[in-house]
Formats: structure tokens, C-alpha cells, sequence
């Protein structure tokens, strides 16, 4: 499974931002067709985008589209877009599995022969959204992630963004129950005050609580922050490599039980064991133990 | 050529980019491009060519071309170029707006 | 001749006179005696205070061909260097050499004097602005030196700049010449790099708009030393001397550079208590500043000093206690001033103390690490901070190549590219810093180490940094521009750049139209 622990806009129509896109070391990138362009320059900035994926080195990032809804300009994002074989697209304002498998078959549409199938984030900002957000994650094999954008989701709510988030509490578990029931990722809201660094922390250390698999960044300023809360800490490495060293110890000993400290090592233990030695082998985290 | 251009404009005047404005030139004037660059001596010649690549491509042969350029990339070039050239009401070849 | 970092010196430069090339940041050693003014005295009495900058001129006098000294503290809100100029042109003066140690735009008017050939000469650090473009375009006849900061003090301390009459531009004075940079509408904080012309200079005038009642205090330039003191109407202009509050700069790639080269301070070993530190007032350098703060409050790190240039953010460091003293050679805003003016731990150096490298020992000699910017670099690692894109001349070496000098680790910051262009090239347009100075290089998208520092290379790929030849980073960088071509320049030479020690570095050429 592909890491996303954040997923960084970048403004379609910014050259430098573009050229530059790659440095942060963010999961994926969102090439933003949509909010961050006016609309006089949704031409140019497709334009843009096309030629940038096709000669920008984004190195580890994912290339990922922020196309514009599917009642403006969508489709011909799509059809600009997608032979320029981006990683993804992210579509916004996602309503219902109808949107998806609207869009599914205009990409299946303006793929190239042979092309690596374009995938889909699904960005749910909507109150009707949320409330189908497993439908549309199950709606196309090519999802694979629902992300919240909890701005426009509260606007219409009628509700006050605030720092804390309660008023986001009940769509954060839908998209993230949903996300999971369906087998893909769940990406949380951006955090929107780009020189507030604490609150940024907090609120990905929420996120991750919630079950969010990673978070959307509006400032590459952020990428890092974001990361180093998704980061298995040293403690969760070395508590990981006993799990496993226990359960082989088991093994070993033709034990069908394996314990540590006193404690039973049952399978949800061991999931979280692997995922995070999985995380750390992934993100080199464990050079020392392996040399 | 593709019939009488309208004047257009694309891009910025933003580090990084370039701004390209296209009118239609007297037939037979051939490609005629002003060039303004903070990136001159260096790459002068490559911006030109490039311009002028995009417009040989789409099958444009008498224009008037301004380019100003604040250090745009290749990429950044061609696609102004073309996004300028779809505004002048231009059909481009390729299939990208 | 070649020098030791290959670039071409010729012999004899016209207007300049014998050329010694550069032969190594250390290879030359003095042997001169120190510049000894005359002695003077003054009776009881006696009175400095002078009418008029012309009563000053009759007085001394000052005639054609004399060499005139000004610092550049009041930067672009300076007033005292045209007014000087005027009343020369005024009273028929021709030929002058004026060594003025930083030129702004604001000295636009000098280009006139030096049509007129009231000005024929020209010896600074640091040029930007209308007189560096007219001097690119070759409209001096003689070359143009331009020094290090510390070079600057040791030409003049050293007998190599003779200064008949330094005009020093006071922001507070007595009338028996005491001065300070701290007091006064046009205050501009530390007196830095005023101090060896008034220390050596044949003449010293202070022009002030503020004159108080004998005897000022704090002093910072001595009555001792100081022959004149005229009252003019204003010195400078303070909205050009001093910036309000310096802020770290929000370009996300200037930012991901300072985060890199902060890592680096920290894998290098060197960040520890007693630590000392020198950075730029500028985008990524003083952003690493910031990063190297919150690692010093993580690690609970006491430093010993921050040099050279100093911005208010030091001066909270300062008062934070991350370090115990600020050596200040010149302020950049007003918060650097209240504290130089109130902090026993804000020392004002003098250039010399600051980075003259022939004395018994400059402050620089004791600096840990320093970051430092570049407009280019090249695979020797030597540094171009003189010449632009278009290699007209925009900068000047200022106390780059005296702090890469003396600093235990010199780490430049730079856009792999600034806009098109590629910051790496094989050969610098213009040498300013000897890539033997030079360890490493951070940019956004890797860092180089000095081959000469394989000790430091280890260390950084210890620490995880994403550690690059400085080859590589060149190619990567122009497969993201494609490779530029070379500017043409012609035979004339529009400006000598001396390295700290006297040796010429390299020579500026006028472009080919």
C-alpha cells in the first residue's frame, strides 16, 4: 500500500510552485486545477499542469490532479489531464457513487493503451458526501482514498470551524469507518493556518487517533510536521521488534502462544507490530538494526 | 495558417514564468518574436527556439509574438505558448484544453 | 598570470598599478609597518565646530587628487557622501578617489561627479544600485578595487589605503568630535566599519545632525581622533538606514534550505554549549537561524556569541540567553540598536577586530560556523557574490570571504535554481571566496561537501542528510533548465577584486555590447 501521509497542494497556475513541487518529500502532490485557480485561467493552468507532469521530476511524490467539479470543468480536466498519466486525480465535491463512476469512465476514456491505470481520491466536503462516503468508496476500484475537506463540509453544515474540530467530530469517523469498510485510505482536512506549527501538530495527532492515514497540506511548510507525527517513534520500532521476536521465540519453541512482558500477543497486536516495522522499513527508519 | 488570430495574452510576470502575447501577423511576415528576458545571454536562444517550435508544430507561420520572460522552464514556455495560442482562437493540434 | 584558483591576472593593470595573484587563503604573510598618521594637537580653546562642509574643505584643505573615506552605515538612507561630493564639485575639486565602504542606490549622483572628473577613482566592498551598472559599463577609467570587509580595514591599517580625510556621518556628535551610531534621528546602531578610517586617516571630519552638549555619552569614535565637526541639516534618511523588524522569509523553498543547512550545524557536532555562529540578514541564511534556535532550546544549548551583521532576531537570541554575547559590527534594524545602546553583552566591534586579517587575531578566527549566500558557484566550490546574471557588477564580497575564511565550517545556501538558472556552474564568472574556504553547499535538492572536508561528508551522511558531488547537483540542475550559455566578456577591466590579504582574487570585465 502506498504511503500517503500527506498530500500537498501545489496552485496549478504557479510556475515556480510547479517546478519546485518535488522538494518537500510529501507523499503525494495535488497539482490544484481547482480552488487555487481563477476562472479565467483554468485554460492555462490545465495547460500547465499537462506539460509540468509530463517534465517535472516530482522524485518520491505521487503526481496527483485536483481536477475541477464535474459540473464545470471536470471533463475536460479529465481528457487534458489524464494521458499526461498522473499517479491520481482528486475530485472534488464528490455527492455520490454516481459522481465516481462519472468520472471512472471518463478516465477510462482518456487513458492512453497501455497506461497505468489513473487512480481516484475522492474529496468529500459535502453534509450528502459524508453520509454516502462507503458508497463512493466502493463505487470504482480505482479509489483509493476518501479525503475530508471540512471547510465547504462546515460551511454547509451551518457550523464554525474551530482549532479543536468537534463540529467535524461525526464526519472524521464516517469518512474513516467508511474509508476503512471499503478496504482504502482515509485522508484527513487540511489544517489551515500555515504559521501556527503547534496547532498543526495537534491536530494531526488527533487525526491519526481518528484513524486518518494521512492528512492534506496546504503549506509545503507542513509536510514535515505532518510526517513527523505519522513516523512510527523509536519506541514503537523497538516495541514492534519484540512482538515479532516473541512470536518467532513461540514458534521456535512449538508454542502456539506467544507473550510479552506477560502479555498475550493476540492477532490485533500483531497487525499493529507489523504495520509499523512495515512503515519503518518503508521510510528507513530501522538502518540500524538491519546493518 | 489557421485564419486571422485575435490578440491574446498567457502567463504572468512572476518569477518562473513568462508572459506571451500573440496578434496575427501580415501574411507572408513570418514568425516575428520580441523576446525580453532576465535570463538572456543564457538562454535567449533556447527560449526563442522553443517558441518557435511550438508554433512551426501547430502549423502558425505569419504571427507577432512578445514573450516576456521572468525564468520560465521549458515546459512553462510551451505551454504558455500554446495557452496563448488557444486564446488567439488558434485549433491546436494536440488536444490538451 | 594565473593565480592559485586558475583565474587570469594580468601583471599590470592600467589604473591599478603591480598585481600580486592570489596564492592561497593563508600563503601570504605581512610585512610592513602599521600606517602611522601624523600627530597633532589642539589648544585649549580651540574650536572644531565647523560652519559648513565647504569651511571644512577650505579648511584642510582639501584638494585634487585626495582620497575621501566614508562608511556605509546609513546604507540606502544615506545623505553624507552626496553632500560631500556636491560641495567638491561645487568648489572645482577634480580627481578624487572616494573609498566609500558599501555603495547604494542612493549614490545615484556620484555618476554625474564622475562625468564631471570631480570623482576619478573608486575603492569599496560592496556596489549596488546606478554607480555599480555605470561602473560595469566602464564609465571610470581607472578600475574600481573592490575589497572584503576586512580587507578594507586591513588596507587602511596597513598603509595600503591612504585616506586623506575621512568624512565620517555621525549620528550623534559632540562638538569636540565625540561620536556615536546609537542616538539621534539618522541612529544607525553599531559604528563598525567607521572605526580605521578614524583610526588612520590623515583628516577626520564628523558631519551630524545632532549635536548635543559636551561630553556624549556612550562614545564610540573618540574626540582624539576627530579634527572637525560640522552640523548639517540631515545626515541621512532613517526609513533607508534601518528596517523595522527583520522576519524570517515564508518561501517555502528558502525555508526547506535554512531547515537542510541547520541539520547540517547539527550533524556537524559543532552545536553545543559555547557554540558561535554568523549568518546573513537575508532569506535562507537568517531563516537558519531560526532553525538553529529551536534546536538550541530543544537541546537546551547555551551559545557563546553571534558576529558580524546583526538583526533583532539575534538580539533575541541574546536576551533569551541563547547567547551570551552579540559582537556587532553593523545593526540592521531598530531592535539592534536599542539593544547595542542599552546590553553590556552587545559589543560594537570595529572592522578591524571584525575580520582584518592582519592583525593579532579577528573575531571571525573564532567563529564555529557561518552561513553565507551565492549568486554562483562552481564545482571548486569558489564563490561569485561580485557579478549577477547578466554580469554586471550587483554585490560585493562585504564580509563573505573574510567569515568563510576564519569560520570552522562556511556553509553556503542557495537556490539550485534561482528562477532558470542553474547556481552551480564549472567556473565562476566572478571569484570572490576561494572554494578552499568553502565546505558546503546546501540547496534544495542536496548538499555538497568539500572534498577537503571528508571528515564532515561522514558525518552528514551519518546524520541521513542528503549528501551530493557537487557534479551531481550540476547535472541535476540542468536537466531541470538545460545548460546556459556562457556570457561574452571583453579585454577591459571595469574592477579589481582583492581577497582580504591584498592578492588579487580576480578581475571584473567590461561585456561585450
Amino acid at each position: 500500500m502506498e504511503l500517503r501521509r500527506s498530500m500537498l497542494f501545489i496552485p496549478g497556475n504557479s510556475p515556480a510552485m510547479l517546478q519546485n513541487g518535488g522538494v518537500f518529500g510529501a507523499d503525494s502532490v495535488i497539482l490544484d486545477l481547482e480552488d487555487a485557480v481563477a476562472p479565467t485561467e483554468k485554460d492555462s493552468a490545465r495547460m500547465l499542469v499537462a506539460h509540468a507532469l509530463q517534465h517535472v521530476d516530482y522524485g518520491t511524490s505521487e503526481t496527483v490532479v485536483r481536477i475541477n467539479p464535474l459540473d464545470t470543468f471536470g471533463e475536460q480536466d479529465i481528457r487534458a489531464i489524464v494521458p499526461c498519466e498522473p499517479g491520481a486525480l482528486m475530485v472534488p465535491k464528490v455527492q455520490s457513487a454516481a459522481d465516481i463512476k462519472k468520472v471512472a469512465e471518463w478516465v477510462a476514456g482518456a487513458e492512453k493503451p497501455g497506461q497505468a491505470p489513473v487512480k481516484l481520491v475522492a474529496l468529500l466536503e459535502t453534509p450528502q458526501g459524508i453520509q454516502e462516503a462507503y458508497s463512493i468508496a466502493q463505487a470504482d476500484s480505482r479509489v483509493v482514498a476518501l479525503a475530508l475537506g471540512a471547510e465547504d463540509y462546515t460551511a454547509s453544515l451551518g457550523a464554525q470551524r474551530s482549532k479543536e474540530g468537534s463540529e467535524i467530530f461525526t464526519a472524521r469517523s464516517m469518512v474513516v469507518n467508511a474509508a476503512a469498510a471499503a478496504g482504502i485510505q482515509s485522508i484527513d482536512t487540511p489544517f489551515t493556518d500555515a504559521n501556527d506549527e503547534e496547532g498543526l501538530r495537534e491536530d494531526t495527532i488527533t487525526a491519526k487517533k481518528f484513524g486518518f492515514k494521512g492528512k492534506l497540506a496546504i503549506n509545503p511548510r507542513q509536510v514535515d510536521i505532518i510526517h513527523s507525527i505519522y513516523n512510527p517513534s523509536l519506541a514503537d520500532i523497538d516495541w514492534a521488534e519484540q512482538v515479532v521476536a516473541a512470536l518467532q521465540k513461540a514458534e521456535a519453541e512449538g508454542s502456539g502462544v506467544a507473550s510479552l512482558n506477560g502479555k498475550m500477543v493476540d492477532a490485533p497486536i500483531v497487525s499493529r507490530a507489523q504495520q509499523i516495522l512495515y512503515l519503518a522499513n518503508l521510510l528507513g527508519l530501522r538502518k540500524e538494526t538491519v546493518e | 495558417m489557421s485564419g486571422v488570430l485575435k490578440t491574446a495574452q498567457a502567463g504572468t510576470l512572476e518569477s518562473g514564468d513568462i508572459m506571451i502575447t500573440i496578434a496575427s501577423g501580415p501574411s507572408d511576415s513570418g514568425i516575428v518574436l520580441e523576446l525580453d528576458s532576465i535570463v538572456l545571454a543564457q538562454y535567449g536562444k533556447a527560449i526563442s527556439q522553443t517558441i518557435r517550435a511550438v508554433l512551426t508544430a501547430q502549423g502558425i507561420t505569419d504571427v507577432y509574438i512578445k514573450a516576456v520572460d521572468r525564468g520560465a522552464l521549458d515546459c512553462t514556455i510551451k505551454a504558455r505558448t500554446l495557452t496563448a495560442l488557444g486564446r488567439a482562437g488558434a485549433v491546436l493540434k494536440e488536444d490538451l484544453v | 598570470m594565473k593565480n592559485a584558483i586558475g583565474r587570469e591576472i594580468p601583471e599590470l593593470i592600467d589604473g591599478f598599478g603591480q598585481t600580486v595573484p592570489f596564492a592561497g587563503a593563508f600563503q601570504t604573510t605581512p610585512t610592513m609597518q602599521r600606517q602611522a598618521p601624523k600627530v597633532k594637537t589642539i589648544r585649549p580653546g580651540q574650536s572644531k565646530l565647523m560652519d559648513s562642509l565647504e569651511e571644512v574643505f577650505k579648511k584642510i584643505p582639501i584638494t585634487d587628487g585626495m582620497t575621501l573615506s566614508f562608511h556605509h552605515h546609513f546604507r540606502n538612507g544615506d545623505g553624507v557622501v552626496n553632500m560631500v561630493l556636491e560641495t567638491a564639485a561645487k568648489l572645482g575639486i577634480k580627481g578624487l578617489k572616494i573609498a566609500l565602504s558599501s555603495v547604494f542606490p542612493v549614490h545615484a549622483p556620484m555618476i554625474e561627479h564622475i562625468k564631471n572628473g570631480v570623482v576619478t577613482a573608486l575603492d569599496t566592498n560592496y556596489m549596488s544600485g546606478p554607480v555599480a551598472q555605470a561602473v560595469s559599463k566602464g564609465i571610470l577609467e581607472k578600475p574600481v578595487i573592490l575589497r572584503t570587509h576586512g580587507g578594507r580595514a586591513r588596507a587602511i591599517e596597513c598603509g595600503q589605503l591612504n585616506i586623506d580625510v575621512a568624512f565620517i556621518a555621525a549620528p550623534a556628535a559632540d562638538d569636540y568630535g565625540n561620536i556615536n551610531g546609537v542616538q539621534g534621528p539618522a541612529a544607525c546602531g553599531s559604528l563598525g566599519y567607521a572605526f580605521p578610517d578614524a583610526e588612520f586617516a590623515s583628516n577626520v571630519v564628523a558631519v551630524t545632525d545632532h549635536l548635543v552638549e559636551y561630553p556624549l555619552s556612550p562614545v564610540s569614535i573618540p574626540q582624539t581622533r576627530v579634527d572637525y565637526v560640522v552640523k548639517v541639516e540631515r545626515v541621512g534618511d532613517p526609513k533607508g538606514i534601518v528596517s523595522g523588524t527583520t522576519r524570517i522569509t515564508k518561501d517555502p523553498v528558502g525555508l526547506k534550505i535554512a531547515d537542510a543547512a541547520a541539520r547540517v550545524i547539527e550533524a556537524s557536532g559543532l552545536l553545543k554549549d559555547g557554540f558561535s555562529f554568523q549568518t546573513g540578514a537575508g532569506g535562507a541564511s537568517l531563516a537558519t537561524a531560526h532553525f538553529v534556535r529551536q534546536m538550541m532550546e530543544r537541546k537546551n544549548i547555551t551559545g557563546s556569541f553571534a558576529l558580524g551583521g546583526i538583526t533583532g532576531y539575534m538580539v533575541e537570541m541574546l536576551e533569551k540567553g541563547l547567547f551570551k554575547k552579540l559582537m556587532d559590527v553593523q545593526g540592521f534594524d531598530l531592535d539592534a540598536i536599542r539593544s547595542i545602546a542599552a546590553n553590556p553583552n552587545h559589543m560594537e566591534i570595529s572592522a578591524n577586530f571584525y575580520a582584518s586579517p592582519f592583525n593579532n587575531g579577528c573575531a571571525v578566527n573564532k567563529l564555529d560556523v557561518v552561513i553565507l549566500g551565492a549568486t554562483e558557484i562552481d564545482t571548486d566550490f569558489n564563490v561569485n557574490v561580485v557579478t549577477g546574471s547578466d554580469g554586471v557588477i550587483m554585490g560585493g564580497s562585504g564580509g563573505h570571504a573574510d567569515a568563510a575564511a576564519g569560520a570552522s565550517i562556511t556553509i553556503v545556501v542557495a537556490n539550485l535554481l534561482r528562477g532558470r538558472l542553474p547556481i552551480i556552474v564549472d567556473r565562476v564568472l566572478t571569484a570572490t571566496t576561494p572554494g578552499e574556504t568553502i565546505d558546503v553547499l546546501v540547496t534544495e535538492r542536496g548538499v555538497a561537501v568539500n572534498p577537503r572536508r571528508s571528515d564532515l561528508k561522514e558525518k552528514l551522511l551519518a546524520a541521513g542528510l542528503p549528501v551530493k558531488e557537487i557534479a551531481e547537483l550540476k547535472s541535476e540542475a540542468e536537466r531541470i533548465a538545460g545548460v546556459p550559455d556562457s556570457l561574452v566578456t571583453g579585454e577591459r577591466i571595469v574592477a579589481v577584486v582583492e581577497y582580504r590579504d591584498g592578492t588579487i582574487i580576480d578581475v571584473v570585465r567590461q561585456l561585450e555590447e
